[in-house]
This record gives C-alpha cells, sequence and structure tokens, in this order.
C-alpha cells in the first residue's frame, strides 16, 4: 500500500431483502451517499446469516461487517430477527475475546421506508471501521496474494 | 463448467454516468467462467433482452448475470428472458450497480470500482446456481376484509360482485365507519347517509358477504392463497341471530349516562344500544362497562322487554378459525387527540370542537338534532373561527403533532364553512390557513364558491392562542398579507385535527408481516405501480390505513385493491418461492433443533430406512420441509448443527462464494 | 450591504441562535401568539424570514428586537420548530457584539455622579472603563 493513498476500509454489509435492502434501495432512489466501501449482499432474511459467514468474511480481509435485518416485530418471516439479534450477540462478544473490536461489527435495524437512517448508518460505520484500521487479527495469510 | 454471459446496463445515464461501464463489462469479461459480456443501453427493453437471448444461443449460456438495477425492480423480468431463451429463470443473478452503486456514489472511479466487485460477487454465485422448479400451493377462494368502513365496504363489494366469498371484520357493533358520522360530503354536498347506507344494506343483503361485526382479528398464519386467521367475536350479550333490532331494550334500559362514542360524547346513550338508526346488523350490543346486570346482577330490565328473547348475559368472547386466500386491510383512521394543542383551549372550552365533532352538530341524527348549537350553553354561534393544520404539518422534532398534510382538512372546513354561512346567514366564518389545498376533480372551483357565493372569511395567518373568557372565546391571531393582529370574540372554535391510522394497526401489521412506514401507515409494494398491494404477498391495501385520503380516492383504491383480490382469487394454483430450505438426509442427525426455529411449521421429521455400507439397512429419524409452507426464510439453516439444512438459491456456498468474491 | 456580508450576518445570527430558517413553512403562527406584535415594526414570522434573506442591518436597527418579552410563546406553539425567540435572542447578542469596546470613558463617569450613588458603584464604575 502506498502511503499517500487513502486508507480504504472493506465493508461487508448483509441484507435482508424485505426491509434492509429495500432501504438500501430507497437510500439509491433518494441519491443519499455513502462511501464505496459497503458492499451489499443480498439474503432472504437477517436471520439466514451464519456466522460463519462473518467468520469468513474477517478471515478473507473484510475490516468490518454490518448485519441490516427489518425492525424488531416487523420481520417479514415474523421471527427472523431475533434469531439475529441473538446469535450475534454472542458472536461478536466472541469476536471481541479474539481481538476484533466490537466497532467493527454491528446489527442495525433498518426499514423499507428508512433510506436516510441506512445512509447514515453505513456512514457511521465506516467512519468508525476506518478509524480503527486495518483488520489484520483473524486474516487469513494463505488468501493473500 | 458453467458458462456464463455478463450483461451490463447503462440504464440511459442512471448508471452509465458514474460506472464506466464498458470498463466493467470488459473486466468482468476475464472473470472464470465468463464466456461472453456486453454492455446495453437499456438491458430491460426489448432490443436489451433480444440482446441476452441470442447471447444465449450463439454461446451456449447456462447462467446470466445482468449487473443493473435493483433485483428488486427487474429480477422478475430477466428470469422471464432467460426462460423465453430456454434456460432455467433461477440461473439469473443481478448486480445491483444502480440503487446501490451509480446513484450513491459521485466519484466515476470508485463507482466503477465497485461495480466491478459486485458484478464479480454475481458471478461467484451464479457459478454455483442449479436449476430451481417452483411448487405448487392451492388457493383458498375467500377473501377477508379487515374493517368496515366505506373502504372495507366497498372492497367487499367489489369482491363478492365477482362471485368470490367475502368477509368482513369490524370491531365496532356497526359498520360504516367515519363516514357514517360525516353529515355531507364534498365537494358535491350530498348527504353522507343516503350514499353509504345503501352500501351497507347491499353487504347485508349480499349473499357472498358475511359481517362479523363487533370481532377483532387476532391471529394470522399462512401465507398467500392460504392464510388462517383467527377472529375473535366479543361478546355481545345479545344473540346476533335472534335480536330483530326493534330497540325496545334501548328504550327502557335505566343506565341513560353512557357517553356516546357515535356523536364522540357530546350526548349520552343507554348501556345497550344501537349506535345508529341504520346500523348493519342492526342488533342491540350490551356495552359490559356500564350494564347494571352485568355489572352487579341486579336489573335483567332488557331481558324483562326483549319479546324475541334475544338477551344472554353469559355469552362469552368466541374465537373464531376461518381460511382465506388474500386479505384487505381498511383499518381507516382517526382524528388525533387535541391534548398537546392546548393553545387553543380544547380542554378549557366545550366551545372548541373539532371537526368531525362539527359533523355531528350539523348531523340531523347528531346530538342536536341538526341545528348547530354551542354544546357550552345551547345558544346560536354568531362568530365562529375554523384553525386548520392542527398537527398536520409539524417538524418531526416537535412531538406535537404529524409530519404530514392530512389531505382532506382543506375541503371539509370549506364545506363546512359553506354550509354553516348557508344556513345561518348571519354567523361570520372565519378560516385561518396556512395554504388552501385543492387538487381535485371541483375542489378549487368548491373553495371559491366558500368564499366568492358564501362570504367566508378566508384569512392567510395561524391562530396562536384561544381564551375562553366570560362565554366567549378569546381568538388572537396573525393576518399575514394585511399585516396586522386580529383579537376575534368567536363562539366557537373548529380544529381541523390531524388524522392518524387506527390505533389497531400496527399490531395487525406485525400479524401479517406487513411493513409500516414511521408514521404507522402501511407501506405498499411500489409507491407507484403498486399502491393497493402490500409488500407482503396476499396482503393488500385499502383506504386511509395507507394514507390520508377523501371518500372518492377510497373508494377508487377499494375497488384497486378488490380487483387485485380477484386476480389473485381466479387462480387455481399459486406457483411458490423455489428458494425454500431442504435437507441433506445423509448429514441430519434428526437432532430437531430446526423444526424449534421454523416460524411456518415447514419442517416435521420422519424415520427412514438407510443402506449401509455394509449391505445392513438402519432405521434413521431425518427432516423433511414442506416446501409448500416454507418460506425461505433460512433460519433453520443457521440452527443445524450437522450443516445438512441449506437454503436453495441461497446456499451456504453461495453466499461464502460472494463474500470472498468482495473480499478478494 | 454587500451579498458576502449578508451572508456572513445570516451565518453568524444562525449559529448563534441553532435556528434553521429553512424550516419555516410561513403559517405565522408565532405573529398570531405574541404578545407584543402591535408594538413591533417587524413581527416574529417576519424576522425569520428576514434572516433566511440575509436582511440582518434592517433588523438590527429597528427597535423591534426589544420589544419582544421573551416569553417564548413562539418557540412552544411553532409546529415546525424554528424558534424566533432565539433568534430574536442572537440578534440582540449581535448588537452588544457590534458596538466594539465600551460604550464610555473614566473620564466621563464623574459627570453622572450625584449625592445617591453609592460609593462602590462609582469605584467599580472607574475600575471598569478605565481599561
Amino acid at each position: 500500500m502506498q502511503m499517500n493513498e487513502e486508507y480504504k476500509p472493506l465493508i461487508v454489509a448483509f441484507c435482508c431483502n424485505w426491509c434492509s435492502y429495500a432501504g438500501a434501495d430507497l437510500a439509491g432512489n433518494n441519491r443519499l451517499n455513502y462511501p464505496a466501501d459497503v458492499k451489499i449482499i443480498r439474503v432472504p432474511c437477517s436471520c439466514r446469516v451464519n456466522p460463519t459467514f462473518v467468520l469468513r468474511a474477517f478471515e478473507r480481509g473484510a475490516d468490518g461487517v454490518i448485519i441490516c435485518g427489518c425492525h424488531p416485530g416487523d420481520c417479514h418471516y415474523t421471527t427472523g430477527n431475533y434469531y439475529t439479534r441473538r446469535r450475534m450477540k454472542l458472536l461478536f462478544s466472541m469476536l471481541d475475546y479474539l481481538g476484533i473490536e466490537r466497532e467493527r461489527t454491528r446489527v442495525e435495524w433498518v426499514s423499507a421506508a428508512e433510506g436516510a437512517k441506512f445512509a447514515a448508518t453505513m456512514n457511521d460505520f465506516v467512519q468508525k471501521v476506518a478509524a480503527l484500521g486495518e483488520n489484520k487479527r483473524l486474516e487469513d495469510l494463505r488468501c493473500k496474494k | 463448467m458453467q458458462r456464463i454471459g455478463v450483461f451490463v446496463c447503462h440504464c440511459g445515464t442512471n448508471i452509465a454516468g458514474t460506472v464506466d461501464v464498458a470498463a466493467v463489462a470488459a473486466a468482468l469479461g476475464k472473470e472464470p467462467g465468463v464466456v461472453f459480456s456486453a454492455d446495453y443501453q437499456y438491458m430491460c427493453s426489448q432490443a436489451g433482452q433480444d440482446l441476452i437471448k441470442d447471447a444465449v444461443k450463439e454461446h451456449r449460456l447456462t447462467g446470466i448475470v445482468v449487473c443493473s438495477c435493483s433485483p428488486r425492480m427487474h429480477e422478475a423480468t430477466f428470469r422471464k428472458t432467460a426462460a423465453a431463451a430456454g434456460i432455467n429463470p433461477y440461473m439469473v443473478e443481478i448486480a445491483n450497480i444502480r440503487e446501490q452503486c451509480s446513484w450513491v456514489h459521485k466519484d466515476k472511479q470508485t463507482g466503477t470500482e465497485k461495480a466491478i466487485i459486485l458484478g464479480r460477487a454475481a458471478i461467484a454465485k451464479v457459478c454455483l446456481n442449479s436449476p430451481l422448479t417452483p411448487g405448487e400451493s392451492p388457493v383458498t377462494k375467500r377473501a377477508l376484509v379487515i374493517g368496515g368502513g366505506i373502504a372495507g365496504i366497498q372492497t367487499a363489494l367489489d369482491i363478492a360482485d365477482a362471485g368470490f366469498p367475502v368477509d368482513i371484520v369490524e370491531t365496532k357493533p356497526t359498520i360504516g365507519g367515519k363516514m357514517a358520522q360525516l353529515d355531507k360530503t364534498f365537494p358535491t354536498l350530498d348527504c353522507a347517509a343516503c350514499i353509504l347506507t345503501p352500501k351497507m344494506v347491499d353487504c347485508a343483503q349480499n349473499e357472498n358477504i358475511r359481517i362479523f361485526s363487533y370481532s377483532e382479528v387476532t391471529g394470522v398464519k399462512g401465507f398467500v392463497g392460504n392464510f388462517d386467521v383467527t377472529i375473535k367475536r366479543k361478546a355481545r350479550y345479545v344473540k346476533e341471530d335472534v335480536c330483530t333490532g326493534c330497540g325496545a331494550c334501548t328504550e327502557k334500559c335505566p343506565q341513560r349516562k353512557v357517553p356516546n362514542e357515535f356523536n364522540l360524547g357530546m350526548d349520552n346513550r343507554r348501556a345497550i344500544y344501537i349506535p345508529f338508526a341504520q346500523a348493519v346488523p342492526k342488533v342491540a350490543t350490551i356495552d359490559p362497562n356500564y350494564c347494571t346486570m352485568l355489572k352487579t346482577g341486579k336489573c335483567g330490565v332488557c331481558s324483562k322487554v326483549c319479546t324475541a328473547g334475544a338477551i344472554d348475559y353469559k355469552a362469552k368472547d368466541e374465537y373464531i378459525e376461518e381460511k382465506y386466500g388474500a386479505i384487505v386491510v381498511a383499518t381507516g383512521f382517526n382524528p388525533i387527540s387535541m391534548e398537546k394543542f392546548d393553545e387553543f383551549a380544547y380542554s378549557q372550552s366545550k366551545d372548541v370542537i373539532t371537526s368531525l365533532e362539527l359533523e355531528r352538530l350539523m348531523n340531523a341524527a347528531g346530538p342536536t338534532g341538526g341545528t348547530l348549537l354551542r354544546p357550552s350553553d345551547g345558544t346560536h354561534p354568531h362568530t365562529i373561527v375554523f384553525v386548520q393544520c392542527v398537527g398536520s404539518r409539524c417538524a418531526a422534532c416537535s412531538d406535537k403533532g404529524k409530519e404530514y398534510c392530512s389531505k382532506i382538512c382543506c375541503m371539509y372546513t370549506a364545506k363546512h364553512a359553506m354550509l354553516i354561512r348557508d344556513k345561518y346567514p348571519d354567523t361570520e366564518v372565519y378560516v385561518f390557513y396556512i395554504d388552501v389545498r385543492t387538487p381535485g376533480k371541483n375542489f378549487d372551483e368548491f373553495y371559491r364558491r366558500a368564499v366568492e357565493e358564501y362570504g367566508v372569511h378566508y384569512i392567510k395567518g395561524m391562530v396562536g392562542k384561544v381564551c375562553p373568557e366570560g362565554g366567549k372565546l378569546k381568538v388572537r391571531a396573525s393576518d399575514l398579507i394585511y399585516g396586522k393582529q386580529l383579537h376575534i370574540d368567536a363562539d366557537m372554535v373548529v380544529l381541523a385535527a390531524a388524522i392518524e391510522p387506527d390505533k389497531s394497526a400496527r399490531g395487525l401489521a406485525t400479524m401479517l408481516t406487513a411493513s409500516m412506514d414511521t408514521n404507522d401507515f402501511f407501506t405498499e409494494a411500489h409507491p407507484k405501480l403498486r399502491p393497493v398491494e402490500s409488500p407482503t404477498a396476499g396482503v393488500f391495501l385499502s383506504g386511509t390505513c395507507q394514507g390520508p385520503k377523501d371518500i372518492p380516492e377510497t373508494v377508487a383504491q377499494a375497488g384497486a385493491a378488490a380487483s387485485k383480490v380477484i386476480g389473485l382469487l381466479c387462480k387455481n394454483k399459486l406457483t411458490g418461492n423455489p428458494c425454500v430450505a431442504h435437507s441433506d438426509e445423509l448429514m441430519c442427525n434428526g437432532c430437531s433443533t430446526c423444526e424449534k426455529v421454523c416460524p411456518y411449521g415447514a419442517i416435521s421429521y420422519i424415520d427412514k430406512e438407510f443402506r449401509m455400507p455394509d449391505r445392513t439397512t438402519r432405521v434413521r429419524r431425518v427432516a423433511v420441509v414442506n416446501e409448500a409452507v416454507c418460506q425461505g426464510c433460512g433460519a433453520c439453516t443457521v440452527a443445524c448443527m450437522s450443516g445438512a439444512m441449506d437454503l436453495r438459491g441461497f446456499t451456504v456456498k453461495q453466499i461464502m462464494a460472494e463474500v470472498d468474491a468482495i473480499c478478494r | 450591504m454587500q451579498t458576502r456580508d449578508k451572508e456572513l450576518a445570516k451565518e453568524q445570527i444562525v449559529r448563534m441562535s441553532g435556528v434553521d430558517v429553512r424550516k419555516c413553512m410561513r403559517c405565522g403562527k408565532c405573529s398570531g401568539t405574541c404578545p407584543s406584535y402591535d408594538e413591533m415594526e417587524y413581527h416574529p414570522h417576519q424576522f425569520v424570514y428576514m434572516v433566511e434573506n440575509g436582511d440582518i442591518e434592517t433588523l438590527m436597527k429597528s427597535e423591534s428586537a426589544y420589544k419582544c418579552l421573551s416569553c417564548f410563546a413562539c418557540v412552544d406553539r411553532c409546529p415546525r420548530g424554528v424558534e424566533p425567540a432565539k433568534i430574536i435572542e442572537a440578534l440582540r447578542l449581535l448588537v452588544i457584539r457590534k458596538k466594539d469596546g465600551n460604550h464610555m470613558t473614566a473620564d466621563d463617569i464623574p459627570a453622572l455622579v450625584d449625592d445617591d450613588l453609592p460609593q462602590q458603584a462609582i469605584v467599580s464604575a472607574l475600575r471598569k472603563y478605565s481599561k
């Protein structure tokens, strides 16, 4: 990496199809800017996000992972986001123990109507992750080019 | 090995403006598995689709990646294209480079880089796609309409007219809703009851319509075409099928001091009551909060006077289960509470009323028999001040009111002012407005008539304070055009209260898993192109539960919702979503974890014989997914400890490949 | 006033008051509620409008800002949360700041002294204005 090049974190965002992905689309419709560092993966529900996906992302060099779902009580599948909430709570505390700072992981509820919230969340998250710098802790060096 | 074609859309300048589409197509063309890549002006156009079809044939493609707008927009379009070209529609993946790339980034270089990465992820995923065939599920040919106002009534009538049975569930003892409380309707000034009550009677007489009045929906299970709904029939203490609606009980009931909610508490009714003369069903209801018999066990007058023997003090709430193919939400609105706007002295003076209360005061069946009298002393008011936008158009930061325009207030205030000036020409009517919004057929003409023919004083400005003083209401207001502060001694002040969705809507939305906006209005599937459907399949929206509306608009939307329901109920089978969970029985250890997390009860266990390597057979307990019931949320796939459960279309391998492609 | 100066004065008022004048929807409820309306040359809704247009100088010259009782009725009742009274507070402060330095010198004091003036006040006045 060149010294004068601005540091760009790599953020993987898992968005549920019904609320958050639509919220991200709405942010686009309203032309609300957020950093290009955020790459969105569409999942049917936030509860489809297997903790191994998060681990995989960190292994492959992601600097932050954010999972977005419907607001509690509004899940398209009734209860999916409750599972996410519990699973990720446990996973994040384990990651914290392994040295992946809490600021690198986040679960956020963004409804289909909250384009502005989506953009604001992403701006804030990227800023926090960028402040922490590159993630080296879980990186799998075999994957490095 | 897959043979993948990549198609990059310019979307005019929407994408091409911030993303170098040719560079994206070139970069993605070099990805492993990609045998063809191209960019085109509008991929979704006929010519664009033809380009895809030709490429499939020419290059023998097995998978397609389209880099374009959101899959929520055109995934279905491109799947149809793939099917037409002869490959499985589920071999298509969309890279969202418009909503989530070109529209949110300004720099062309970063936009292009991100578009390439998103394209790569889609390619990585499509490499692992497998052809899927959707299952089919039957359709229950019956619709449920929740709410019996004009929206619900019109929807039910239209569906019933097409020959499908409909049930209306209404929480009040009668259908009719808010429109039944109105006196006249704008802009034609015909009487609300005259046009509504025939529709109510039609509902009662239509053999396809069942009315569950005084009932609530308490549980919804299932999915489009196959909803299982629990309806609570609240105890009425009157046998609905026996009561003739003669009204003898309501005259003899000794409990006279019950605030009459139909007249907004401005007069009293009895503990046993029929809300209004044209109620449908015309059946009495006992109010358990006021009935002496139910509270103390001593009275029983109504049961003595009832010649039909319809009174049943021992009645209990009943729960009934029904199956429906489609659900229409028509829960309507309420005026907001005036509690937070006490500068208008609503709580201090009876003569400060809301517009809905004025409707009742002007109505021939209202508390004053249609003569406009001050609620405080029963005298004729000579000066009336109307205040517009009370609680509408408030800033989001002020927690007092609503951010939206309630839409109907300008018109009904013009109507009120006109009617008052018409009936009582000696009355001075002042209307304080911020803007007069009259976009509608014959609406502005109507408002101008109020000013020009009826001499209503329209004043650009706002009332700041109302003080009750010596029987008068001292109104202080601004006249912005004159540049003066006005002091008016009014006899009556009428507040155009903002409207908000009914409180029951929030709980209902949770039950239906239908989404709502921050104001608790139901969200439509698409704000322009699918305005009467909720994003949840099989749930439709009618009337003000979706946003403020006047009667003509509500009726139009009700008809539109009905036509969507009819379109659904006409089908004999629905093709389901093939992206459902399935279990690898060789890996399943029968632990039952997935069964517990499934919100639909789609997973069951069977004992199955397996041939072992040593040629013996063994019986093992394994999970089986009912594909018609599974909705594909994926909760089970994560809960599965042995890794047997996977979700088609979003498999572990596919998502991992996407993660890898993004992090490469 | 130059456009640049206008912008600057507007910026200063907006920063000091923390009021976003663009939120105003011109309903005039502030003027409808103001108890000192008749005393004022410019009225609460005009304050907001004039700040939006950068016409701060006219406002500063007018007596209107001193007719405001700071009762905050307009702040309480504004449906858009614009808070006109805070603009007036900022305006008064700006006038004080613009005055630059002391408005009298130590030499002016003896002429103002009378028998009823407490000794302490004279001493403190001299201390204040001789700087």
